[in-house]
């Protein structure tokens, strides 16, 4: 046993001395990190403001011209006013504008009489077509609130209606970034522990130094074990490097606990990391290694992992498969951690499966890694 | 049988059902106490051997004993008493010398007392004492090796494999590892060199004699030499062309095999032949033939049944270049900076037209960077180089239109068929058109390139590599050729070839810079000249080279020992002066 | 000079398809991205659980879960029965939503005031929550509208809707023209990121250099292929997009061809640079991998360019992807006049000039 600690220790000590001295290893577990992290915050915002739209004023009446002055004090919206329904639409082609509202020339009158024919159109630009949901929205809410105003401006009974109380928990403001971070890091972690781990191990297949190890007396499960506790603690370390990050400089709550955080994490390395291994014990190659690792970490935990895109959108055939994909717990419990707190009846299943998959990945890699060479 | 410490028996080894086994039906013996040199060519299966040995292969079929212990079912135990030194050597490039020595004591779990005194003898054995804190990856290439060596040595092990340790190590270092091994081996060790180098064999006890995964030969290498006893001579005292003699001398019945060696020719003759009349080589009046000791190379050339002859269709084919003895390339003062590392001084040769021009020395000595700079893929610090007259740097695209490259590992397209590398080459030294068709063509039929015509040249055997290679850095008829380690690692066979394409090109006036660190291909060269320390310390044709190294001790030294000699006496005539 | 460029366009396309490894890397990647990009890569809301605590049992309330259930968005229903039963099925996300109708809504409606139903939506999910919220807005309006009209009471103004150049906002649409543009900088890029640094490792470059070939000859012969292979991949992408995907091509076929031999050319010089630099494949493909995520995040694809902060929009501009993003999108949807499509070409071109300086500048430098 003392022999294994030994021969384990000093696989542990090179790898560490290894690090330090490969700018490639350096470059993916700490610039890169640090530059997705930058790009994400900045970079990737779903918070529309100030969408630019045109008005179409057709209507020469108070009631109009008031319609189109709403929406040009409105937040939402950067809107541009003109007679000229021609012009405005070769601006939407062209894509300067994303939506276009049309005040119809009877518009004052109807709503003079009432209101109750005054019909409006809003065009969006559908070739983008997530703004175009927002242009829808945000109009709605202009509209609404113009009609509140000119009821009471108007001395008319405000309508009896239903009110639709929205509250958003958690985020009341709906800042993207708040979510988005959260899904930044799963990427991180991902290719720290994907696709570092693959091109670790190919290199040394490479550089013949694998051979060198499989004479001597070192065991299989050393020397995985050697190649993962490196990694583990280099990938740990980015992430409470990039939670900082994301706290301090990103203004982001964190309402989880801190073991919560690790333990969340770990496990996730752990998959990520037995994913790394697998990868190289079939690729002995660099290139293919950092193909393979790409295809299957990075994209699916960019794509499939439910941070930008909404799994529950997609066609089932898909949906299945986010199901082994390790990123998306975690982007669940990150979000939860970051904006909740601790919801341990949904994080501690997340970590199950999270257990799971890396125990399915580890089985796997020691059945394919027997110290031979082929 | 129980001091055996390694048994073959029957062992076949293939890396797919469908492919040519790498090994077939082998079975020998190997003794402790002994060297034994594992012999062959590239592909001949010496590294599959040597990682059935460790149990990093198992056998398709046949059984591999170590000490008694099967590889199929005790690697683990094999795994404690044996050191392996791979290919690469396995150092870790991004660790230094002593945290390689460190992690190796660690994995074979040498215990922390007496490992100073370890690190310590194997450091002064290897003379990397003031290299300890040096990362690996910045050693020279014989540092490396002796640091692979050292970490195969951190446990006396009982078997010690060395998976060709001399590749691209030049003559000194290569001598410093024989004698470390040499001093290892005690009646407990085994140790076996695998080299496709023919005078290491030599040295071996015993050698293991490969060729396309077959066992040719196995014993003493004297066994084997003593087949060609009494066949070998030398042709001494040659007033003509040296080169026309071998074309001339192989063109005979009797002749199995011939070399040039310096200005004789040596020629080994076929069994039960009587020595062939001088007169028709036309070697001059004072031609004559001396018996000489054979090598092991003679044998194993007979073993094969023979070199090529002495006609090269390649040359035949080439118009005849003007016989003017002008000077086509023409190196003055180059030098090379890198940093304040000066890594050539002040380097200047001229050679003439039809002259081969070999540039030896030592791993790091400035030979490659000078090499170089004279295909223009380094531009000098400060100095000249010019090709047929044409300034490299001032008219870089005119000069290598005249100059032909061929390099160690024969830089072909791989993933190209045999005729797509053909017209590429043609088609980027601006042949086209039916000339482009002709060359071509010419070529295919010159080097029997018929039946690989669309093969990968990836996927050719190691003799139509070089070929294919020769035949692309040709067929523009380059005044002028540059070869860089032309015949590294492959058989003698293939080098004879090779070396008989070239002997004719030069008799058609075309020119020859060759490095090497094959002292056989050395003697080929009409001229030497020897780099050491950037510097060029000695120019001349090899048997000059040979008296000046001259000494009590070594009357009649070989270039290898000529070599060592001069850089000696270089060492020993600038430690005087104050640097 | 011709022929020898000629040769050398010949090797580079041989090279590049008679390798299995890298006909690999051509062909399996972009089309593996392609289609789960295609399908996957959705910001449209569907399928989501809607969470409803009805505590009123009157008629009008029941209409009202009925509008909310009814909804496409929401493919299961939960039904909650205390107050106390929402933060766990937010907190867990059993649900985006939570519709709570108070018990004393279907009284207030008949007594003529206004009562009030909450919505409370998970903040996690921001995009999710953000359209979610305004389809309860629009369910609630018009539900409203419903109970005006039956009462004979004067309704609001009604906003109609329409979206153009894709009405019903389907999300591949959008996806399969951005994917045009992000698989053919992949390819550029990668193709010529790896070729200086496959020959380096081969030692094939030696080979070149020695040869009477120019630089300036290499360097053609290394981008005029990649350009080839990236073009023929892009219109293989936009086959597909629009036979087996189903996405309208309304435009210039020419056009989009023309734009995106610009395009490529900025791409080519990016590459070409990595190329010189790199000694490795490996260092090639984490040069390219260091280019192409910030340039795919800073051309409009994941979210608008004009959501970002300003500094970042000005640096966006020297992003050739953006670019050819806005053009290949209008040029599949919205059919955009030649006049809109150079506005957006000459900015590539210049950046183009400027690539393929630096990349000449690096590639002769590194061979001193």
């Amino acid at each position: 046993m003392n022999n294994r600690l030994q021969r384990m220790s000093a696989l542990i000590r090179k790898e560490f001395i290894q690090i330090r001295r490969d700018p490639s290893s350096l470059l993916i577990a700490f610039v890169l990190p640090v530059i997705l992290l930058f790009l994400y915050g900045f970079g990737v915002s779903l918070d529309a403001k100030e969408v630019k739209i045109g008005v179409t004023l057709q209507d020469p009446g108070k009631e109009g011209n008031g319609l189109a002055a709403a929406f040009l004090a409105s937040p939402y919206f950067r809107a541009r006013i003109s007679h000229d329904e021609g012009l405005l639409e070769q601006e939407l082609v062209a894509g300067r504008l994303r939506g276009l509202v049309v005040i119809p020339e009877n518009f004052s009158r109807l709503v003079e009489k009432g209101g109750g024919a005054a019909r409006l159109q809003v065009i969006a630009d559908g070739s983008e077509a997530n703004t175009a949901n927002y242009v829808q929205n945000y109009a709605q809410g202009v509209v609404n609130t113009w009609w509140a105003m000119h009821q009471r401006d108007h001395g008319l009974p405000s309508q009896k209606g239903v009110q639709l109380m929205t509250r958003i928990w958690f985020n009341p403001e709906l800042t993207s970034r708040n979510s988005l971070l959260p899904g930044a890091l799963a990427i991180i972690m991902a290719i720290i522990g994907t696709l570092l781990t693959a091109l670790v191990v190919a290199r040394e297949w490479e550089r013949g130094t694998m051979e060198a190890l499989m004479a001597t007396p070192v065991a299989i499960s050393e020397l995985i074990i050697g190649k993962l506790l490196p990694y583990f603690i280099l990938g740990m370390l980015a992430m409470l490097g990039s939670v900082a990050i994301s706290v301090t400089l990103f203004d982001l709550p964190f309402r989880g606990s801190l073991p919560a955080l690790l333990l969340s994490s770990g496990a996730f390395l752990l998959a990520a990391l037995g994913q790394g291994l697998l990868i190289s014990s079939a690729a002995k190659n660099q290139f293919i290694a950092a193909m393979v690792a790409l295809i299957t970490g990075f994209l699916p935990a960019f794509l499939l992992s439910g941070f930008i895109f909404e799994i529950a959108s997609m066609p089932p055939m898909v949906r299945a498969l986010t199901h082994i994909i390790p990123a998306r717990y975690l982007v669940t419990n990150l979000q939860t951690l970051f904006l909740v707190g601790d919801v341990w009846s949904l994080l501690l299943p997340n970590v199950g499966i999270l257990l799971l998959l890396a125990a399915v990945l580890f089985f796997l890699t020691a059945r394919k890694t027997v110290k031979r060479l082929r | 049988m129980a001091d055996d410490s390694l048994v073959i028996k029957g062992l076949s080894y293939s890396y797919g059902a469908h492919l040519v086994p790498a090994l077939a039906e082998l079975s020998a013996t190997i003794r402790p106490g002994i060297v034994t040199g594992l012999v062959g060519p590239d592909g001949a299966g010496k590294t599959t051997l040597m990682r059935l040995m460790t149990a990093l292969l198992l056998p398709t079929s046949g059984r591999l004993t170590v000490f008694g212990l099967d590889t199929g079912t005790s690697a683990d135990q094999l795994h404690e008493i044996i050191g392996y030194m791979p290919q690469k050597f396995g150092l870790y490039e991004d660790l230094s010398v002593i945290q390689n020595l460190r992690l190796y004591a660690d994995l074979r779990n040498v215990p922390e007392s007496g490992r100073q005194q370890l690190f310590a003898r194997l450091l002064a054995f290897t003379g990397l004492e003031s290299f300890q804190k040096r990362l690996a990856g910045r050693l020279s290439g014989g540092m490396k090796q002796k640091l692979g060596l050292a970490c195969a040595l951190i446990r006396k092990p009982r078997l010690l494999l060395l998976d060709e340790p001399s590749v691209g190590v030049d003559p000194v270092s290569r001598r410093e590892l024989w004698r470390m091994v040499q001093e290892l081996v005690d009646k407990e060790t085994a140790v076996i060199w695998s080299t496709a180098y023919l005078d290491e064999a030599e040295l071996c006890q015993e050698v293991l004699l490969l060729d396309g995964g077959r066992l040719l030969f196995a014993g003493p290498p004297g066994q084997l030499t003593e087949r060609v006893a009494d066949r070998c001579f030398l042709v001494q005292g040659i007033s003509g062309n040296r080169r026309q003699v071998l074309a001339r001398a192989l063109q005979l019945q009797e002749v199995q095999d011939g070399i040039v060696q310096g200005q004789n020719v040596r020629i080994v003759l076929r069994a039960g032949q009587n020595q062939p009349t001088l007169s028709l080589l036309n070697a001059g009046a004072d031609a004559y033939l001396t018996p000489v000791p054979p090598r092991f190379e003679d044998a194993y050339v007979d073993a094969l049944g023979g070199g090529p002859g002495g006609n090269s269709a390649l040359a035949a084919a080439m118009a005849p270049l003007p016989n003017d003895q002008a000077i086509t390339v023409e190196a003055k003062g180059l030098t090379k900076r890198f940093g304040d590392f000066i890594a050539a001084q002040d380097v200047s040769f001229a050679i003439r037209r039809g002259e081969i021009f070999g540039l030896l020395g030592p791993n790091g000595a400035g030979k490659s960077t000078t090499f170089k700079m004279m295909c223009g893929l380094l531009w000098p610090t400060s100095g000249t180089g010019r090709v047929v007259g044409l300034d490299l740097q001032q008219a870089p695209g005119q000069a290598r239109s005249h100059l032909g490259y061929m390099a160690q590992k024969f830089s072909l397209y791989g993933d190209l068929s045999v005729r797509q590398n053909l017209d590429f080459f043609s088609g980027i030294y601006g042949l086209a058109g039916a000339r482009q068709k002709e060359t071509v063509t010419r070529m295919i039929d010159i080097f029997g390139l018929h039946p690989h015509l669309s093969d990968s040249a990836k996927d050719l055997p190691l003799g139509f590599k070089q070929r294919l290679a020769l035949a692309c850095s040709v067929m523009h008829e380059p005044a002028v050729l540059f070869l860089d380690e032309p015949t590294s690692g492959v058989d003698p066979l293939t080098r004879r070839e090779f070396w008989t394409h070239i002997n004719g090109l030069v008799e058609h006036g075309v020119t020859v810079l060759v490095t090497t660190h094959f002292m056989d291909e050395a003697e080929y060269c009409d001229r030497i000249g020897l780099v050491y320390r950037g510097r060029m310390i000695a120019t001349g044709p090899p048997d000059e080279l040979k008296s000046q190294a001259q000494s009590p001790q070594i009357p009649y030294p070989t270039l290898e020992e000529a070599f060592i000699a001069l850089l000696q006496q270089w060492d020993a005539s600038h430690e005087e002066l104050p640097s | 000079m011709f022929n020898r460029i000629r040769a050398l366009i010949i090797k580079e396309l041989l090279a590049l398809l008679r390798d299995k490894k890298s006909r690999m890397v051509l062909i399996v990647p972009p089309l593996v991205q392609l289609f789960i990009f295609s399908f996957a890569a959705t910001q449209e809301v569907k399928n989501q659980t809607l969470a409803i605590l009805n505590q009123d049992h009157g008629g009008p309330a029941w209409t009202l879960e009925q509008d909310f259930t009814a909804a496409a968005t929401f493919s299961k229903v939960i039904r909650l029965q205390r107050p106390e039963e929402i933060p766990a099925v937010i907190n867990e996300q059993q649900a985006i939503a939570v519709l709570w109708i108070p018990p004393d809504f279907s009284r207030d409606l008949a007594r003529g005031q206004a009562p009030q139903v909450s919505f409370i939506l998970d903040g996690r999910k921001t995009n999710a929550a953000q359209i979610v919220q305004g389809y309860g807005v629009r369910i609630i309006n018009s539900y409203r509208d419903k109970l005006a009209a039956g009462t004979g009471q004067q309704s609001g103004v009604t906003l109609v809707a329409r979206n153009w150049f894709n009405p019903n906002l389907d999300f591949r649409w959008f996806t399969v023209p951005s994917l045009v543009c992000i698989l053919t900088t992949v390819i550029g890029l990668i193709v010529t990121g790896l070729s200086v640094a496959r020959e380096r490792e081969m030692g094939t470059f030696e080979q070149l250099l020695v040869s009477p070939l120019h630089p300036l000859e290499i360097l053609v012969g290394k981008a005029l292929p990649a350009l080839l292979v990236a073009m023929a991949e892009g219109g293989l992408i936009v086959l597909i997009g629009v036979f087996l995907l189903q996405v309208p091509f309304n435009g210039s076929l020419p056009l989009l061809f023309a734009s995106m031999g610009v395009f490529l050319l900025a791409i080519i010089g990016v590459g070409l640079f990595v190329s010189s630099l790199a000694m490795t494949q490996q260092q090639a493909v984490l040069g390219s991998f260091l280019f192409l995520v910030p340039a795919t995040i800073l051309s409009g694809f994941a979210s608008p360019i004009e959501n970002m902060p300003h500094w970042l929009q000005t640096i966006s501009y020297a992003n050739p992807l953006r670019y050819f993003m806005t053009i290949a999108r209008g040029i599949f949807l919205k059919d955009i006049p030649a006049a809109v499509v150079w506005g957006q070409t000459w900015p590539m071109a210049i950046i183009a000039c400027v690539t393929l300086s630096m990349a000449t500048w690096l590639f002769k430098k590194r061979m001193e």
